[in-house]
Protein backbone atom coordinates (compact mmCIF):
# COMPACT_ATOMS: atom_id res chain seq x y z
CA UNK A 1 0.00 0.00 0.00
CA UNK A 2 1.33 3.37 -0.78
CA UNK A 3 1.12 6.10 2.01
CA UNK A 4 1.75 9.34 1.79
CA UNK A 5 3.24 11.74 4.17
CA UNK A 6 0.94 14.57 5.56
CA UNK A 7 1.51 16.94 8.06
CA UNK A 8 -1.29 19.04 10.23
CA UNK A 9 0.11 22.74 10.02
CA UNK A 10 -2.20 24.06 12.42
CA UNK A 11 -0.77 21.13 15.24
CA UNK A 12 2.80 21.94 13.98
CA UNK A 13 5.07 23.82 15.85
CA UNK A 14 8.28 23.05 14.52
CA UNK A 15 10.06 20.73 16.48
CA UNK A 16 12.31 19.88 13.49
CA UNK A 17 12.78 16.04 15.08
CA UNK A 18 11.19 15.13 11.59
CA UNK A 19 13.46 16.39 9.59
CA UNK A 20 16.16 15.26 11.59
CA UNK A 21 15.05 11.54 10.90
CA UNK A 22 14.25 12.15 7.77
CA UNK A 23 16.30 14.29 6.00
CA UNK A 24 15.18 12.28 2.23
CA UNK A 25 11.95 13.85 2.96
CA UNK A 26 11.51 16.80 5.18
CA UNK A 27 13.38 19.90 5.03
CA UNK A 28 12.94 22.41 7.57
CA UNK A 29 12.33 26.20 6.17
CA UNK A 30 13.93 29.51 7.50
CA UNK A 31 11.17 29.65 10.30
CA UNK A 32 11.82 26.05 11.90
CA UNK A 33 8.75 24.23 10.33
CA UNK A 34 9.33 21.33 8.06
CA UNK A 35 8.58 21.05 3.88
CA UNK A 36 7.35 17.45 3.58
CA UNK A 37 7.86 15.81 0.37
CA UNK A 38 3.80 14.90 -0.74
CA UNK A 39 4.64 12.09 -2.85
CA UNK A 40 3.95 8.54 -2.31
CA UNK A 41 7.22 7.42 0.15
CA UNK A 42 9.59 4.75 -1.73
CA UNK A 43 9.41 1.74 -0.20
CA UNK A 44 13.35 1.96 0.89
CA UNK A 45 12.12 4.89 3.20
CA UNK A 46 9.63 2.92 4.96
CA UNK A 47 10.89 2.08 8.51
CA UNK A 48 12.34 5.86 8.63
CA UNK A 49 9.17 7.28 7.67
CA UNK A 50 7.35 5.54 10.55
CA UNK A 51 10.00 6.56 12.72
CA UNK A 52 9.60 9.84 11.95
CA UNK A 53 5.66 9.69 12.42
CA UNK A 54 5.97 8.12 15.72
CA UNK A 55 8.61 10.87 16.70
CA UNK A 56 6.77 13.88 16.55
CA UNK A 57 5.64 15.47 19.73
CA UNK A 58 2.23 16.24 19.28
CA UNK A 59 1.16 14.09 16.52
CA UNK A 60 1.49 16.74 13.54
CA UNK A 61 2.75 14.61 11.16
CA UNK A 62 0.64 11.11 9.79
CA UNK A 63 1.10 8.63 7.19
CA UNK A 64 -2.06 7.97 5.27
CA UNK A 65 -2.79 5.70 2.30
CA UNK A 66 -2.51 7.76 -1.26
CA UNK A 67 -5.91 7.43 -2.52
CA UNK A 68 -7.42 9.44 0.59
CA UNK A 69 -5.46 12.54 0.04
CA UNK A 70 -7.09 15.64 0.02
CA UNK B 1 -24.24 48.19 18.65
CA UNK B 2 -27.71 46.78 18.99
CA UNK B 3 -29.38 44.74 15.79
CA UNK B 4 -32.29 47.45 15.24
CA UNK B 5 -29.78 50.26 15.25
CA UNK B 6 -27.23 48.21 13.14
CA UNK B 7 -30.37 47.23 10.56
CA UNK B 8 -31.84 50.50 10.56
CA UNK B 9 -28.12 51.71 9.22
CA UNK B 10 -28.28 49.77 6.66
CA UNK B 11 -31.79 49.64 5.28
CA UNK B 12 -31.47 53.35 4.23
CA UNK B 13 -28.66 55.00 2.64
CA UNK B 14 -25.80 52.32 3.04
CA UNK B 15 -27.20 49.42 1.31
CA UNK B 16 -24.95 49.40 -2.20
CA UNK B 17 -26.51 50.10 -5.27
CA UNK B 18 -27.62 47.15 -7.71
CA UNK B 19 -26.25 47.37 -10.98
CA UNK B 20 -28.28 45.15 -13.10
CA UNK B 21 -31.00 41.87 -12.58
CA UNK B 22 -31.58 38.80 -14.47
CA UNK B 23 -32.99 36.33 -12.20
CA UNK B 24 -31.70 36.45 -8.71
CA UNK B 25 -32.72 40.20 -7.98
CA UNK B 26 -36.17 41.19 -8.60
CA UNK B 27 -36.81 43.86 -11.40
CA UNK B 28 -37.77 46.52 -8.87
CA UNK B 29 -34.80 47.23 -6.79
CA UNK B 30 -34.12 49.18 -3.55
CA UNK B 31 -36.54 46.87 -1.91
CA UNK B 32 -37.11 43.64 0.32
CA UNK B 33 -39.19 41.65 -1.81
CA UNK B 34 -42.00 40.21 0.35
CA UNK B 35 -42.52 36.64 1.10
CA UNK B 36 -46.10 37.47 -1.40
CA UNK B 37 -44.36 39.14 -3.81
CA UNK B 38 -41.18 36.10 -4.28
CA UNK B 39 -44.05 33.82 -4.47
CA UNK B 40 -46.03 35.84 -6.93
CA UNK B 41 -42.38 35.76 -9.11
CA UNK B 42 -41.03 32.57 -8.37
CA UNK B 43 -43.59 30.49 -7.93
CA UNK B 44 -43.37 26.90 -5.86
CA UNK B 45 -41.40 24.78 -5.69
CA UNK B 46 -41.61 21.79 -8.00
CA UNK B 47 -39.19 20.04 -7.86
CA UNK B 48 -37.60 18.62 -4.57
CA UNK B 49 -35.69 16.03 -3.13
CA UNK B 50 -33.19 13.26 -4.66
CA UNK B 51 -34.72 14.41 -7.69
CA UNK B 52 -33.47 18.17 -6.68
CA UNK B 53 -30.10 16.86 -6.25
CA UNK B 54 -30.08 15.26 -10.02
CA UNK B 55 -31.69 18.39 -11.04
CA UNK B 56 -28.79 20.52 -9.70
CA UNK B 57 -26.03 18.49 -11.35
CA UNK B 58 -28.06 18.67 -14.76
CA UNK B 59 -27.61 22.35 -14.15
CA UNK B 60 -23.99 22.33 -13.60
CA UNK B 61 -24.53 24.89 -10.78
CA UNK B 62 -21.17 25.56 -8.84
CA UNK B 63 -20.96 27.26 -5.89
CA UNK B 64 -21.12 30.94 -5.50
CA UNK B 65 -18.72 31.60 -2.55
CA UNK B 66 -15.03 31.14 -4.48
CA UNK B 67 -14.19 27.71 -4.71
CA UNK B 68 -16.57 26.96 -8.13
CA UNK B 69 -17.04 23.20 -6.38
CA UNK B 70 -19.82 21.43 -8.04
CA UNK B 71 -23.05 22.05 -5.93
CA UNK B 72 -24.88 18.48 -6.39
CA UNK B 73 -21.65 16.80 -5.47
CA UNK B 74 -21.56 18.42 -1.85
CA UNK B 75 -25.81 17.63 -2.10
CA UNK B 76 -24.92 14.08 -2.75
CA UNK B 77 -22.19 13.09 -0.27
CA UNK B 78 -24.05 14.72 2.48
CA UNK B 79 -27.62 12.73 0.96
CA UNK B 80 -25.75 9.50 1.17
CA UNK B 81 -24.51 10.00 4.90
CA UNK B 82 -26.56 8.86 7.91
CA UNK B 83 -27.87 9.96 11.21
CA UNK B 84 -28.18 13.94 12.58
CA UNK B 85 -27.04 16.21 9.13
CA UNK B 86 -27.37 19.88 9.38
CA UNK B 87 -26.89 22.43 6.47
CA UNK B 88 -25.75 25.93 6.93
CA UNK B 89 -26.38 28.91 4.73
CA UNK B 90 -22.96 30.73 4.19
CA UNK B 91 -23.47 34.39 3.86
CA UNK B 92 -20.33 35.36 6.08
CA UNK B 93 -18.55 37.74 3.15
CA UNK B 94 -15.64 38.22 4.78
CA UNK B 95 -14.05 39.84 1.80
CA UNK B 96 -14.27 43.99 2.30
CA UNK B 97 -14.60 44.18 -1.82
CA UNK B 98 -18.16 42.15 -1.83
CA UNK B 99 -21.09 42.74 -0.70
CA UNK B 100 -23.15 39.95 -2.96
CA UNK B 101 -24.63 38.30 -0.19
CA UNK B 102 -25.55 41.52 1.57
CA UNK B 103 -27.33 42.34 -1.18
CA UNK B 104 -28.86 39.09 -1.94
CA UNK B 105 -30.08 38.89 1.91
CA UNK B 106 -31.31 42.56 1.61
CA UNK B 107 -33.38 41.71 -1.10
CA UNK B 108 -34.46 38.41 -1.93
CA UNK B 109 -34.19 36.76 1.84
CA UNK B 110 -37.26 34.46 0.96
CA UNK B 111 -35.24 33.19 -2.21
CA UNK B 112 -31.94 32.16 -0.23
CA UNK B 113 -34.11 30.63 2.59
CA UNK B 114 -36.08 28.85 0.15
CA UNK B 115 -32.81 27.55 -1.12
CA UNK B 116 -31.42 26.56 2.44
CA UNK B 117 -35.19 24.59 2.81
CA UNK B 118 -34.85 22.61 -0.30
CA UNK B 119 -31.39 22.07 0.63
CA UNK B 120 -31.82 20.41 3.75
CA UNK B 121 -35.04 18.78 2.22
CA UNK B 122 -32.41 17.27 -0.43
CA UNK B 123 -30.23 16.25 1.94
CA UNK B 124 -32.63 15.09 4.16
CA UNK B 125 -30.82 17.56 6.86
CA UNK B 126 -33.06 18.07 10.58
CA UNK B 127 -30.90 21.18 11.26
CA UNK B 128 -30.75 24.65 9.25
CA UNK B 129 -28.34 27.42 9.65
CA UNK B 130 -27.82 30.64 8.58
CA UNK B 131 -24.51 32.38 9.09
CA UNK B 132 -23.76 35.88 8.59
CA UNK B 133 -22.54 39.19 10.24
CA UNK B 134 -24.10 40.88 12.75
CA UNK B 135 -25.93 44.27 10.89
CA UNK B 136 -27.30 40.91 9.21
CA UNK B 137 -28.79 38.72 11.96
CA UNK B 138 -32.03 40.64 13.29
CA UNK B 139 -33.38 40.98 9.65
CA UNK B 140 -32.76 37.62 8.58
CA UNK B 141 -35.05 36.44 12.20
CA UNK B 142 -37.71 39.01 11.24
CA UNK B 143 -37.54 37.53 7.64
CA UNK B 144 -38.01 34.09 9.43
CA UNK B 145 -40.58 34.72 11.31
CA UNK B 146 -42.73 35.57 8.55
CA UNK B 147 -42.46 31.94 7.12
CA UNK B 148 -43.61 28.66 8.05
CA UNK B 149 -40.49 26.47 7.31
CA UNK B 150 -40.21 22.80 7.98
CA UNK B 151 -36.63 22.61 9.09
CA UNK B 152 -36.21 25.86 12.32
CA UNK B 153 -33.21 28.02 11.14
CA UNK B 154 -30.87 29.36 13.53
CA UNK B 155 -28.98 32.13 12.57
CA UNK B 156 -25.27 32.72 13.61
CA UNK B 157 -23.17 36.03 13.55
CA UNK B 158 -20.29 35.84 11.76
CA UNK B 159 -17.70 37.68 12.82
CA UNK B 160 -16.03 40.66 10.79
CA UNK B 161 -12.93 38.56 9.56
CA UNK B 162 -11.53 37.95 6.48
CA UNK B 163 -11.53 33.99 7.38
CA UNK B 164 -14.77 33.47 9.09
CA UNK B 165 -16.82 32.31 5.96
CA UNK B 166 -13.94 29.74 5.43
CA UNK B 167 -15.83 26.20 5.53
CA UNK B 168 -14.17 24.67 8.24
CA UNK B 169 -14.56 28.14 10.33
CA UNK B 170 -17.76 28.05 9.35
CA UNK B 171 -18.56 24.55 10.82
CA UNK B 172 -16.50 25.37 13.48
CA UNK B 173 -18.36 28.66 14.63
CA UNK B 174 -21.60 26.92 13.96
CA UNK B 175 -20.38 24.01 16.02
CA UNK B 176 -19.82 26.88 19.13
CA UNK B 177 -16.38 27.69 18.59
CA UNK B 178 -14.28 30.52 16.94
CA UNK B 179 -14.65 30.90 13.51
CA UNK B 180 -11.07 29.80 12.72
CA UNK B 181 -10.53 27.31 9.99
CA UNK B 182 -9.56 23.78 11.55
CA UNK B 183 -7.31 20.49 10.15
CA UNK B 184 -9.18 17.34 9.46
CA UNK B 185 -8.18 14.87 7.25
CA UNK B 186 -12.19 14.49 6.85
CA UNK B 187 -14.33 16.59 5.02
CA UNK B 188 -17.30 18.61 6.38
CA UNK B 189 -19.84 16.54 4.56
CA UNK B 190 -18.55 13.56 6.38
CA UNK B 191 -17.88 15.15 9.99
CA UNK B 192 -19.59 18.60 10.43
CA UNK B 193 -21.79 20.96 12.61
CA UNK B 194 -21.06 18.66 16.58
CA UNK B 195 -19.99 16.12 14.42
CA UNK B 196 -22.75 15.51 11.86
CA UNK B 197 -22.54 15.72 8.23
CA UNK B 198 -22.72 19.05 7.36
CA UNK B 199 -23.79 20.88 3.84
CA UNK B 200 -22.31 24.00 3.59
CA UNK B 201 -23.41 26.25 0.67
CA UNK B 202 -22.92 29.74 -0.31
CA UNK B 203 -26.42 32.06 -0.07
CA UNK B 204 -26.23 32.79 -3.58
CA UNK B 205 -25.73 29.60 -4.65
CA UNK B 206 -28.63 28.44 -2.56
CA UNK B 207 -30.91 31.10 -4.62
CA UNK B 208 -29.85 29.43 -7.41
CA UNK B 209 -31.01 26.34 -5.93
CA UNK B 210 -34.12 26.96 -5.02
CA UNK B 211 -34.66 28.42 -8.40
CA UNK B 212 -33.68 24.98 -10.10
CA UNK B 213 -36.07 23.71 -8.37
CA UNK B 214 -38.44 25.94 -9.35
CA UNK B 215 -38.17 25.71 -13.35
CA UNK B 216 -35.40 23.10 -13.85
CA UNK B 217 -31.97 22.75 -14.84
CA UNK B 218 -33.00 23.51 -18.87
CA UNK B 219 -33.73 26.60 -17.78
CA UNK B 220 -30.62 27.64 -15.83
CA UNK B 221 -28.56 26.59 -18.82
CA UNK B 222 -30.67 29.02 -21.00
CA UNK B 223 -28.17 31.69 -19.65
CA UNK B 224 -24.22 31.30 -19.40
CA UNK B 225 -22.10 29.47 -20.73
CA UNK B 226 -22.19 25.39 -21.72
CA UNK B 227 -18.55 24.99 -19.08
CA UNK B 228 -20.13 26.88 -16.50
CA UNK B 229 -24.02 28.16 -16.89
CA UNK B 230 -26.14 30.07 -15.52
CA UNK B 231 -25.25 33.64 -13.71
CA UNK B 232 -23.64 35.08 -10.89
CA UNK B 233 -23.58 38.05 -9.02
CA UNK B 234 -20.62 39.66 -8.69
CA UNK B 235 -19.21 43.08 -7.11
CA UNK B 236 -17.43 45.81 -9.63
CA UNK B 237 -15.29 48.24 -7.23
CA UNK B 238 -14.79 51.42 -9.25
CA UNK B 239 -14.81 55.11 -8.10
CA UNK B 240 -15.04 54.67 -5.04
CA UNK B 241 -18.64 52.66 -4.76
CA UNK B 242 -19.46 48.82 -4.53
CA UNK B 243 -22.02 48.19 -7.26
CA UNK B 244 -23.96 44.75 -7.29
CA UNK B 245 -24.99 43.58 -11.03
CA UNK B 246 -26.41 39.90 -12.05
CA UNK B 247 -24.49 39.16 -15.31
CA UNK B 248 -24.24 35.79 -17.42
CA UNK B 249 -21.20 33.67 -17.25
CA UNK B 250 -19.62 34.59 -20.22
CA UNK B 251 -20.33 38.06 -20.70
CA UNK B 252 -17.47 40.13 -22.00
CA UNK B 253 -15.52 41.65 -19.14
CA UNK B 254 -16.33 44.80 -20.76
CA UNK B 255 -19.53 44.84 -20.43
CA UNK B 256 -19.51 44.84 -16.85
CA UNK B 257 -16.56 47.28 -16.24
CA UNK B 258 -17.21 50.39 -17.29
CA UNK B 259 -14.82 52.35 -15.39
CA UNK B 260 -11.63 53.57 -17.00
CA UNK B 261 -8.44 52.23 -15.02
CA UNK B 262 -4.98 50.82 -15.42
CA UNK B 263 -5.67 47.12 -13.61
CA UNK B 264 -8.56 45.44 -12.25
CA UNK B 265 -7.91 42.77 -9.55
CA UNK B 266 -10.22 39.83 -10.41
CA UNK B 267 -11.46 37.52 -7.52
CA UNK B 268 -11.12 39.47 -3.92
CA UNK B 269 -8.20 39.71 -1.96
CA UNK B 270 -7.07 36.30 -2.72
CA UNK B 271 -7.53 37.10 -6.27
CA UNK B 272 -5.48 38.17 -9.58
CA UNK B 273 -4.27 41.80 -10.90
CA UNK B 274 -4.65 41.64 -14.86
CA UNK B 275 -4.19 45.01 -16.80
CA UNK B 276 -6.70 46.13 -17.80
CA UNK B 277 -6.19 45.90 -21.50
CA UNK B 278 -6.00 42.24 -21.09
CA UNK B 279 -8.87 42.55 -18.71
CA UNK B 280 -11.23 44.22 -21.00
CA UNK B 281 -10.38 41.50 -23.90
CA UNK B 282 -11.26 38.50 -21.69
CA UNK B 283 -15.29 36.90 -20.68
CA UNK B 284 -16.45 36.52 -17.49
CA UNK B 285 -15.81 33.04 -16.86
CA UNK B 286 -13.28 30.12 -14.89
CA UNK B 287 -12.29 28.77 -18.06
CA UNK B 288 -11.21 32.27 -19.89
CA UNK B 289 -9.81 33.76 -16.80
CA UNK B 290 -7.71 30.48 -15.77
CA UNK B 291 -6.18 31.30 -18.97
CA UNK B 292 -4.09 34.32 -17.78
CA UNK B 293 -4.22 32.30 -13.94
CA UNK B 294 -7.14 34.29 -12.58
CA UNK B 295 -10.42 32.93 -11.09
CA UNK B 296 -13.73 34.31 -10.41
CA UNK B 297 -13.86 33.40 -7.18
CA UNK B 298 -16.76 35.35 -5.13
CA UNK B 299 -17.02 37.89 -8.16
CA UNK B 300 -15.07 40.76 -6.79
CA UNK B 301 -13.94 42.91 -9.77
CA UNK B 302 -12.03 45.78 -8.67
CA UNK B 303 -10.56 48.76 -11.07
CA UNK B 304 -7.39 50.73 -10.57
CA UNK B 305 -7.98 54.10 -11.48
CA UNK B 306 -4.99 55.84 -13.08
CA UNK B 307 -4.06 57.92 -10.67
CA UNK B 308 -3.26 55.32 -8.13
CA UNK B 309 -0.48 53.04 -7.18
CA UNK B 310 -0.93 49.46 -7.89
CA UNK B 311 1.68 48.62 -5.16
CA UNK B 312 0.66 50.67 -2.83
CA UNK B 313 -2.81 48.62 -2.93
CA UNK B 314 -1.72 45.40 -3.00
CA UNK B 315 0.78 46.60 0.37
CA UNK B 316 -2.74 48.24 2.10
CA UNK B 317 -4.31 44.84 1.51
CA UNK B 318 -1.31 42.11 2.31
CA UNK B 319 -0.94 44.17 5.43
CA UNK B 320 -4.39 43.32 6.00
CA UNK B 321 -4.43 39.75 4.92
CA UNK B 322 -1.36 39.07 7.21
CA UNK B 323 -3.10 40.82 10.16
CA UNK B 324 -6.15 38.64 9.53
CA UNK B 325 -4.21 35.38 9.63
CA UNK B 326 -5.31 32.99 12.04
CA UNK B 327 -2.27 32.74 13.17
CA UNK B 328 -2.68 29.27 13.31
CA UNK B 329 -0.24 27.37 11.01
CA UNK B 330 3.41 28.43 11.32
CA UNK B 331 4.51 29.24 7.61
CA UNK B 332 1.15 31.75 7.34
CA UNK B 333 2.27 33.22 10.54
CA UNK B 334 5.65 33.91 9.61
CA UNK B 335 5.83 34.55 6.47
CA UNK B 336 2.57 37.03 5.59
CA UNK B 337 3.90 39.42 7.87
CA UNK B 338 7.50 39.03 5.93
CA UNK B 339 5.63 39.33 2.89
CA UNK B 340 3.67 42.56 3.80
CA UNK B 341 6.62 44.53 5.00
CA UNK B 342 8.05 43.56 1.91
CA UNK B 343 5.24 44.87 -0.28
CA UNK B 344 5.57 48.09 1.70
CA UNK B 345 9.15 48.52 1.27
CA UNK B 346 8.06 47.97 -2.76
CA UNK B 347 5.35 50.66 -2.33
CA UNK B 348 7.30 53.13 -1.22
CA UNK B 349 10.38 54.72 -2.81
CA UNK B 350 14.06 52.87 -3.59
CA UNK B 351 13.45 49.45 -2.03
CA UNK B 352 16.22 47.70 -0.91
CA UNK B 353 17.95 45.58 -3.81
CA UNK B 354 16.59 41.80 -3.39
CA UNK B 355 12.89 42.41 -2.12
CA UNK B 356 10.94 41.99 -4.87
CA UNK B 357 13.31 38.04 -4.85
CA UNK B 358 12.33 37.54 -1.35
CA UNK B 359 8.70 38.55 -1.76
CA UNK B 360 8.64 35.43 -5.01
CA UNK B 361 10.65 33.07 -2.39
CA UNK B 362 8.15 33.83 0.67
CA UNK B 363 5.54 33.38 -1.72
CA UNK B 364 6.44 29.81 -2.93
CA UNK B 365 7.48 28.78 0.83
CA UNK B 366 3.97 29.27 1.95
CA UNK B 367 1.72 28.35 -0.96
CA UNK B 368 -0.06 25.05 0.22
CA UNK B 369 1.27 25.03 3.91
CA UNK B 370 -1.46 26.25 5.69
CA UNK B 371 -4.68 24.56 6.78
CA UNK B 372 -6.64 26.68 4.70
CA UNK B 373 -5.89 28.89 1.54
CA UNK B 374 -5.01 31.82 3.15
CA UNK B 375 -1.42 31.95 2.68
CA UNK B 376 -1.55 30.35 -0.78
CA UNK B 377 -4.16 33.53 -1.93
CA UNK B 378 -2.26 36.09 -0.35
CA UNK B 379 0.68 34.85 -2.26
CA UNK B 380 -1.21 34.94 -5.42
CA UNK B 381 -2.50 38.52 -5.15
CA UNK B 382 1.67 39.62 -4.80
CA UNK B 383 2.76 37.46 -7.47
CA UNK B 384 0.27 39.16 -10.03
CA UNK B 385 0.81 42.33 -8.66
CA UNK B 386 4.96 42.21 -9.13
CA UNK B 387 3.88 41.00 -12.83
CA UNK B 388 1.49 43.43 -13.74
CA UNK B 389 2.86 46.44 -11.70
CA UNK B 390 6.13 45.23 -12.73
CA UNK B 391 7.21 48.88 -14.74
CA UNK B 392 5.49 50.33 -11.78
CA UNK B 393 8.23 48.43 -9.51
CA UNK B 394 11.01 50.14 -11.84
CA UNK B 395 9.67 53.39 -10.82
CA UNK B 396 9.60 53.05 -7.46
CA UNK B 397 13.59 51.94 -7.77
CA UNK B 398 14.15 55.21 -9.24
CA UNK B 399 12.32 56.96 -6.47
CA UNK B 400 9.34 57.79 -8.05
CA UNK B 401 5.95 56.58 -7.99
CA UNK B 402 2.84 57.09 -10.38
CA UNK B 403 0.20 57.92 -8.00
CA UNK B 404 -0.86 61.20 -7.89
CA UNK B 405 -3.02 61.23 -5.00
CA UNK B 406 -2.66 59.19 -2.04
CA UNK B 407 -6.57 58.43 -1.16
CA UNK B 408 -6.80 54.58 -0.57
CA UNK B 409 -8.59 52.54 -3.14
CA UNK B 410 -9.65 49.57 -2.37
CA UNK B 411 -11.67 49.05 0.57
CA UNK B 412 -10.64 47.38 3.76
CA UNK B 413 -11.49 47.65 7.49
CA UNK B 414 -9.95 50.23 10.10
CA UNK B 415 -6.60 49.04 11.67
CA UNK B 416 -7.98 48.91 14.57
CA UNK B 417 -10.51 46.37 13.75
CA UNK B 418 -7.86 43.67 13.10
CA UNK B 419 -8.16 41.24 15.36
CA UNK B 420 -6.10 41.13 18.64
CA UNK B 421 -7.99 38.12 20.90
CA UNK B 422 -9.63 35.25 20.75
CA UNK B 423 -13.05 36.86 21.13
CA UNK B 424 -12.63 38.87 17.84
CA UNK B 425 -13.43 35.51 16.22
CA UNK B 426 -16.46 35.07 17.99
Amino acid sequence: MTHVLRVNPIACVGHGICAELLPELIEIDEWGYPIVDTRPVPPWLERETHRAVAACPVLALTLQHAERRK
Amino acid sequence: MSDTQAQRQRTTASDPPVGGSLRLLPPVQGVTERLSAHLARNGQARCRGTALVRAVGQAGLTGRGGAAFPTHVKLAAVAGASGRKAVIANGAEGEPASVKDAVLLRHVPHLVLDGLQLAAEAVDATEAYLYTGAWLTGWVRQVLAQRADDVPVTVIEAPPRFLSGQETAVVSRVSGGLSLPTFSPRRVSERGVNGAPTLVQNVETLAHLALIARHGPDWFRQLGTPAEPGTTLVTVNAGGRRTVTEVELGTALADVITAVGTAVLIGGYHGTWLPMTTALSLTLDNRALRRHHAALGAGVLAVLPRQACGLVETARVTRYLAAESAGQCGPCLNGLPRIAAAMAELAGPRPRRGTVQAVERWAGLVTGRGACHHPDGTARLVRSALTVFAVELGRHANGRCSATTHHPVLPLPRAEEMPLTDKDWL
